[in-house]
């Protein structure tokens, strides 16, 4: 920003007035539409739905609800297991497709399909999977070892994992594609380095990559787990709240007490109830990016 | 010395094996869920209630009423097919518009008001979408857009926008300002700037936002099913969920119609994969 932005100035004074006004109503244009959908689709529905969750009532019928400290309970346990899982594995896996084999980039090809494939019809497969009369699952287990697989989505526990599960094969690509390229811009004579001075395999990664890592694996892990909170499909679609309503997650029910139950301000409570979680991440998350080592 | 070599050689032969054992795993564990959709597509419906692992009588019966619209829950399907297309495009093409205009401004007009847009678009970002699902719909009444495809299209771009700024805002920087100066210099006014010269240079992130953008729409469940309501408006995988809580199951016909949808984002994915992965590594490690 030396010398031209200095001799430009002037220049431009000289024009008078108007090329200035006339910027500044261009730099208007070119935001007014942002500032418009912000207003009018954030800032409104927001203030809209803490105004429809302010009532001490709806929080009285919320807790009062059988279901609701199951809710908060599948809701941590899809969390912390669900993307803790996911995201570790992950790891492993951009390791294991950093390898030099001819079919480690086709598999890489096939191992994306599941991001690729849009959710909705891979979760009704997988509901369709867990069937415990006709599902795949049972039927493999069957012909492998002639025996009964149980009802899969009958009971909370494996319902519960089902879901996890289900969340983990759609969302494992995405992130070890994220975790590779962190792979990648770490420089490989580190790793020559290293290789010289005897140290391979887990005494590499331990000093070089899960140090260079580190920033990424948590920024991941935040964003991941605010993603995560707002998952409806998951859930909605594998195992439906179900059996007994004993797998709903905070996302799921706030949605079932507003549209099925027909009670908007509940629905919103329920929704309320997932921020004293979702502020502290997003907190801990503008903390991690204002450090400025991992971008968005 | 040599045994040294013999271990070594042995302990490289082990790590292939097990490599290569961790490929299969990889394999069957990514295609059992796609397997079981085809397996359940190409059998008749007494067929998929049975305790076949592998296709009985494979045949195309299924795809066909899908093509043909022969089952009363597949009345609208090609038509729901449309509305996603629509919906999608003109989801694309706002995000690509307003993300771009306003990361135009932010980083190239530099206005002294940027950094508020930028932290309005990350605050947007860090909010669920399925949160503001309950104030949503109440508010599209006030607007007079419930039942409208607009109401969707307008939920999408919010949440694609601030994606598409953090992006634009990052490719930008590698767009020299001298060019905006020299443009400026020979009378460009900023709109010509804009169209001439950021609009064709960012042409690599626009088409990664907009395939981003296009799959985020196409892939939208819980906007369409609660903000759409007829059958002539509603998107093919709220279409695919009414299929599943019918007291029929017919789910050969269903698991075919979710084949027919599942392709094009999957043939989209591949064929942009390159400006996929320059977009949404989140910039990866730095440095």
């Amino acid at each position: 920003m030396g010398t031209p932005a200095a001799s430009r100035r002037p220049t431009r004074r000289g024009k008078g007035g108007d090329a200035f006004s006339a910027d500044a109503l261009w730099a208007f244009a070119f935001v007014v539409p942002y500032i418009a959908v912000f207003l009018a689709f954030v800032v409104y529905p927001v203030g809209y739905g803490l105004w429809l969750g302010s009532s001490p009532a709806s929080y009285r019928a919320l807790f009062a609800d059988p279901i609701f400290p199951r809710t908060l309970i599948n809701t941590l346990l899809f969390l912390i297991l669900g993307v803790n899982i996911k995201l570790f594995l992950a790891l492993l896996l951009s390791g294991f497709f950093m390898r030099e084999k001819w079919w480690v980039k086709p598999l890489m090809l096939v191992f994306i399909l599941p991001w690729a494939v849009p959710a909705i019809p891979t979760f009704i497969s997988v509901h369709w999977m867990l069937n415990g009369q006709w599902g795949l699952i049972n039927n493999v287990l069957w012909d492998l070892f002639r025996m009964d697989g149980p009802p899969w989505l009958d009971t909370t526990m494996l319902a519960m994992s089902s879901v996890v599960v289900g969340y983990v094969w759609k969302w494992l690509p995405f992130w070890t594609v994220i975790f590779l390229a962190g792979r990648m811009a770490i420089p490989r004579e580190l790793y020559e380095a290293a290789d010289v001075d005897g140290a391979t395999g887990l005494t590499a990664f331990r000093k070089i990559t899960f140090p260079l890592m580190a920033n990424l694996y948590v920024v991941c892990t935040l964003l991941s787990t605010i993603w995560t909170l707002g998952d409806f499909n998951t859930v909605h679609f594998i195992s439906g709240g179900g059996p007994a309503l004993t797998t709903h997650v905070l996302a799921t029910l706030g949605i079932r007490d507003a549209f099925e139950l027909g009670d908007p301000r509940m629905g919103m409570a329920a929704v309320i109830c997932a921020l004293p979680l979702l502020i502290p991440l997003v907190i801990l998350l503008m903390r991690q990016l204002s450090k400025g080592e991992v971008q968005l | 010395m040599s045994a040294g070599v013999g271990a070594r050689r042995w302990q490289r032969r082990f790590s292939d094996f097990g490599a290569g054992l961790v490929g299969i795993v990889i394999l069957v564990w990514t295609l059992a869920p796609l397997y079981n959709m085809v397996l359940v597509a190409v059998q008749r419906k007494e067929d998929v209630f049975s305790s076949n692992v592998w296709p009985v009588n494979p045949n195309l019966d299924s795809f066909r009423a899908v093509f043909h619209e022969s089952y009363w829950l597949l009345g609208n399907y090609w038509r729901q097919m449309a509305n996603s297309l629509f919906i999608g495009i003109a989801v694309a093409l706002l995000t690509l518009a307003v993300g771009s205009a306003t990361s135009f401004a932010i980083g190239r007009l530099r206005i002294r008001m940027g950094w508020l847009l930028t932290n309005a678009a990350l605050v947007t970002y860090v909010i669920p979408m399925s949160f503001l699902a309950i104030p949503f719909y109440a508010i599209m009444r006030n607007y007079g857009l419930s039942g409208s495809p607009w109401s969707v299209i307008a939920v999408e771009v919010t949440f694609a926008t601030p994606y598409a700024i953090f992006i634009f805002q990052q490719y930008g920087t590698s767009i020299p300002h001298e060019l905006d100066e020299a443009a400026r210099i020979d009378g460009a006014s900023p709109w010509q700037i804009f169209y001439k010269i950021y609009l064709p240079l960012m042409a690599p992130a626009l088409v990664a936002i907009g395939t981003y953008a296009l799959l985020l729409a196409w892939n939208e469940y819980l906007y369409a099913f609660l903000l759409l309501s007829s059958d002539q408006t509603i998107t093919v995988p709220v279409a695919l969920g009414k299929f599943l809580n019918s007291d029929e199951a017919p789910w050969n016909f269903l698991m075919a119609a979710s084949i027919v949808y599942a392709l094009p984002p999957v043939v989209i994915y591949y064929a942009f994969r390159r400006y996929m992965s320059a977009g949404l590594t989140m910039g990866g490690v730095k440095g």
